[in-house]
């Protein structure tokens, strides 16, 4: 099991709508907290998984702009892309999320900054996708082949259906 | 259809309401997994609610505790470039 903290992070699968939220609190105020997921030269900091790079191309951070970046791991790089729809300071940043090799698979992301007082912020993100199989497909992703095939033969059946 | 059984059992009903389809084509899918052993339910009863089978079920916890695993991994990374902020942030004000 994980270890347990004080601020460990809460998901939320929706079982009506195919969305995945997660929340997690930090010990940094909202101004902190944004500036961490505005500035590229913060947020390559902490962005993606253990092990992984980000490398900014573009990061026009505002109500209108967009963003790509690769990430790259010992064996793995992909490109991921998305737009800012819109960015409120310290408040909310509305985007879409895309890894390219699946253009189809746009996830509409919108990221809370709650302020709770004591130089806290409570930080509320959530997918959205248009179907469940995209959603599953999202929370399977870079997940072993094997499961994915699982997956794979699990729609094969339905369709055959 | 997987998706909402992972989130509890349900009534042929129940599984067709959300979409536009009738209760047969919602029967007939699930004849397809009941034969590929991922949902079971009583055979003469339309009533009686379709449970998805561990294996399925475990699959979905799988997923959903690895993406959050991932993202709390990120987001401690994040809690220390947090701390490394506020402490620029202190040799500024200096």
């Amino acid at each position: 099991m994980t270890t347990n903290t004080q601020h460990e992070t809460e998901i939320i699968v929706d079982p009506d709508v195919p969305l995945v939220r997660i929340i997690r609190e930090f010990d940094a105020p909202p101004e902190k907290v944004f500036k961490a997921h505005t500035d590229p030269d913060i947020l390559k900091l902490w962005n993606g998984p253990d092990g992984y790079e980000t490398e900014f191309e573009t990061f026009d951070c505002r109500t209108g702009g967009s963003w790509r970046y690769k990430s790259s791991g010992e064996d793995w790089e992909g490109w991921f892309r998305g737009s800012f729809h819109e960015i409120r300071p310290n408040t909310v940043i509305i985007q879409t999320f895309n890894y390219e090799d699946i253009p189809d698979g746009v996830a509409l992301e919108r990221i809370e900054f709650e302020d709770l007082g004591d130089g806290r912020t409570r930080l509320t993100s959530t997918s959205l996708v248009d179907s469940y199989e995209g959603r599953d497909a999202f929370l399977a992703s870079g997940m072993e082949v094997g499961v994915i095939e699982g997956y794979n033969r699990l729609d094969g059946i339905l369709a055959a259906g | 259809m997987v998706a909402r059984l992972a989130s509890g059992d349900a009534t042929v009903t129940d599984l067709a309401e959300p979409y536009d389809v009738t209760v047969q084509a919602v029967s007939k899918h699930l004849r397809v997994l009941e034969d590929a052993g991922l949902v079971s339910r009583s055979r003469d009863a339309q009533r009686r609610p379709v449970h998805l089978e561990a294996e399925v079920f475990d699959l979905m916890t799988k997923w959903i505790e690895r993406y959050r695993r991932l993202a709390e991994e990120r987001y401690r990374k994040l809690d220390a470039v947090l701390e490394t902020m506020s402490e620029n942030e202190k040799e500024k004000s200096k």
